[in-house]
C-alpha cells in the first residue's frame, strides 16, 4: 500500500494533527466550510486558531459558510517542481473572499482554460475534492 | 521633523564574489570569509566586534554558535530572522545598540549555498511549514512565484499596470548587471541564456512562469553571501574608509488578513518612519536599493516608499528612469540586483553593501555625486506573511 502511494504523487494533504486547524479539517469530511467568529468582539478569525485576535477575552464560535465567494486575485502556475503539481500545470491558484469574510487560498476548478477563464471579481462556489478523512475546498465559477 | 543623527555608520562591507561554489565551501565559511574581508575593509579586527547579528537561518542558538566559530565574544547578540529583510532589521538594531552605548562595532554576516545545494526556492512545493496558516494553504500548490504573481495580477486589475511597465524593472537591473563583472560572471556560472542588456520585448516575450510574471521578471537562485560592519561615530572616525551613516530606520510586519489590500506591503509603515527619522524625502534619494525578488516587488515598494503614489508605479518607472545614467532617478539596484547579480535566498545584505559602494563612489554603475540611498528589504512573501525593513543611508 505504502509502495503504491509513493508511485502516484498526491496533493500535499493538510495534517489532522495540527491543533489549531484540526476542527476545520474534520468538518470538511461532511463538506462543511467552518470558520470562527468571536461572540465577544465579532471578529472573524481566519485561519482557525484557539484564540481571538480581536480581543483578549475572546469567545470563538464555529460558523458554517454558505460556500460562495469572489476571486480576489489569482495566478496561473506554469512551472512547478512539486511531484504532484508539476503534472497539473497550468493550474489556477486564487485567493477567494467568502461572502462571510474569510479569505482563503485555493485552486479554481471546472474551467476549460485557466489562462482565459479565471478573473478577479469572478463569483465562485465551493467544489469539494473528497478524500478518506477530509475534503479539500476548491472553487469553481458559479 | 528632522531628528537625523549620526550615531552609527557602516564602515566595512564585502560581497562574496562566487555565485556557484560547487560544494567547495559551506554557508558558515562564506560568512567567515566575508566577515574577515569586511573587517579589513574597515581597518578593524575580530577582537573589535562586540555585537553580532545573524538571521538564525542556520540553526537554533545561531548567535552563540557563530560567535564561537568566528572566535569573538560579543555582549550584544541579535538573531532576528525575518527573511530577506533581516539585514535591514539588523542595521536598525545595531544603530540602537550603538546609540544606547551597548556596542561599538556590530558585525552582520550572510552565507548561502542555495544554488549548489539545489534548493527549489521559487517553483518548489511550499507546504513544509508547520504553522497553522501553512496547514490551510499547502494543498493549493501556490509556488512562491505565484504568490508574488497574485500581487501583480491584483495591481494590474486595480491600477491598469502592464507587463511592459513591470519589465522596466528587469531591464534597468540588467543594464546595471552588464557593467558589474561579478554579475556577468554570476549569470555565466548560473547558465543564463543570451547574457546581454535586455529590452522590454525580451522580458515580456520570455517564458511565463506564473501569470503574469515572466522568466525575466524572476530573480536568480545563486550561492553567495556578504558582511557589513557598523560602528559608533567614535570608532568610525579612525576607520580605513569614509563612514556611511545610518540616518533613519523603520521596521514593519504584514500577513494575510481578511479584506486586506494585496497591492500594498508593510513598507507603507516602515518607510515613513525611516524617512521621518532621517529628515529626508524620497525625492532627495539618489540610490534605491530595493529588494528585487521579482519585478512586482520593486514596483510595489517604490510606491510604498513614497517615490510615487499607490497605483502610479507603472507609469512612473517608464522610460528607463531607474538607470544609473538617467536623470529623474533614483538609480535602482546598481549592482544588477537579485534579478541579474546575486540572490542566494535572502538578499537584504546586498542592498546595504551596494548602497555603501555608491556612497563611497565604488560602484560599477556609479551615480555621479551620490549622497543619499535607501535600502529596503522585503522578507517572506510579498503576497503573504512578510516583513519590511527600510534603512536610509548618507555620507558626509
Amino acid at each position: 500500500m505504502a509502495e503504491e502511494q509513493k508511485k502516484v504523487p498526491t496533493r500535499p494533504m493538510p495534517k489532522l494533527t495540527e491543533l489549531d486547524t484540526a476542527d476545520f479539517w474534520r468538518a470538511t469530511k461532511n463538506k462543511e466550510f467552518k470558520y470562527q467568529q468571536c461572540a465577544n468582539c465579532q471578529t472573524i478569525v481566519w485561519h482557525p486558531r484557539s484564540h481571538c485576535t480581536g480581543c483578549v477575552d475572546g469567545d470563538l464560535q464555529w460558523k458554517t459558510s454558505k460556500g460562495e465567494g469572489t476571486i480576489y486575485s489569482f495566478s496561473v502556475v506554469r512551472l512547478s517542481y512539486h511531484p504532484f503539481f508539476r503534472s497539473k500545470v497550468p493550474y489556477a491558484v486564487a485567493y477567494v473572499d467568502l461572502d462571510e469574510g474569510p479569505r482563503f487560498l485555493t485552486n479554481v476548478t471546472g474551467v476549460e482554460d485557466p489562462q482565459t477563464d479565471v478573473h478577479i471579481g469572478q463569483r465562485v462556489t465551493l467544489d469539494w475534492e473528497e478524500y478518506e478523512e477530509l475534503s479539500i475546498p476548491l472553487v469553481t465559477p458559479v | 521633523m528632522a531628528t537625523q543623527s549620526r550615531d552609527a555608520a557602516i564602515v566595512g562591507v564585502y560581497e562574496y564574489p562566487s555565485r556557484d561554489v560547487e560544494g567547495k565551501v559551506n554557508p558558515l565559511q562564506i560568512k567567515a570569509a566575508s566577515a574577515a574581508k569586511a573587517l579589513a575593509d574597515a581597518g578593524l579586527k575580530w577582537s573589535d566586534v562586540d555585537a553580532i547579528y545573524d538571521a538564525s537561518e542556520g540553526a537554533p542558538m545561531s548567535g552563540l554558535m557563530i560567535s564561537e566559530y568566528f572566535g569573538i565574544k560579543p555582549s550584544v547578540i541579535d538573531t532576528t530572522g525575518v527573511g530577506g529583510s533581516s539585514y535591514e532589521f539588523h542595521a536598525a538594531h545595531a544603530l540602537r545598540a550603538i546609540r544606547d552605548g551597548k556596542a561599538k562595532v556590530a558585525l552582520l554576516t550572510y552565507g548561502s549555498t542555495a544554488h549548489s545545494s539545489a534548493m527549489a526556492i521559487g517553483a518548489g512545493g511550499r507546504g513544509g511549514g508547520i504553522a497553522p496558516g501553512d496547514n490551510m494553504e499547502s494543498f493549493a500548490g501556490q509556488t512562491l512565484i505565484a504568490n508574488y504573481a497574485m500581487v501583480a495580477r491584483r495591481h494590474m486589475h486595480d491600477y491598469g499596470t502592464t507587463s511592459e511597465q513591470l519589465a522596466e524593472i528587469s531591464t534597468a537591473t540588467r543594464y546595471h548587471a552588464m557593467r558589474n563583472p561579478e554579475a556577468v560572471q554570476a549569470m555565466n556560472d548560473l547558465e543564463f541564456m543570451n547574457i546581454r542588456e535586455t529590452t522590454i520585448e525580451d522580458v515580456v516575450g520570455s517564458r511565463m512562469i506564473a501569470d503574469p510574471l515572466h522568466l525575466l521578471e524572476c530573480c536568480m537562485v545563486s550561492d553567495g553571501g556578504g558582511a557589513v560592519v557598523i560602528a559608533s561615530a567614535e570608532v568610525a572616525k579612525n576607520c580605513a574608509k569614509k563612514p556611511v551613516w545610518i540616518l533613519g530606520t523603520g521596521e514593519a510586519t504584514k500577513y494575510p488578513q481578511n479584506g486586506a489590500d494585496l497591492t500594498s506591503s508593510a513598507g507603507v509603515e516602515s518607510a515613513p518612519v525611516a524617512f521621518g527619522e532621517a529628515g529626508v524625502t524620497p525625492a532627495e534619494i539618489d540610490i534605491a536599493m530595493i529588494y528585487d525578488s521579482f519585478s512586482i516587488t520593486v514596483l510595489t515598494l517604490l510606491e510604498d516608499l513614497g517615490f510615487c503614489a499607490k497605483g502610479e508605479g507603472g507609469a512612473w518607472v517608464k522610460g528607463g528612469r531607474l538607470r544609473f545614467d538617467e536623470s529623474g532617478g533614483p538609480a535602482l539596484n546598481t549592482d544588477g540586483g537579485g534579478l541579474s547579480s546575486n540572490h542566494p535566498g535572502m538578499r537584504g545584505i546586498f542592498l546595504l553593501i551596494e548602497a555603501v559602494r555608491q556612497l563611497r563612489g565604488e560602484s560599477s554603475s556609479q551615480v555621479n555625486d551620490a549622497k543619499l540611498a535607501v535600502a529596503h528589504g522585503n522578507g517572506g512573501m510579498l503576497g503573504g506573511r512578510h516583513s519590511a525593513g527600510t534603512v536610509i543611508l548618507g555620507r558626509d
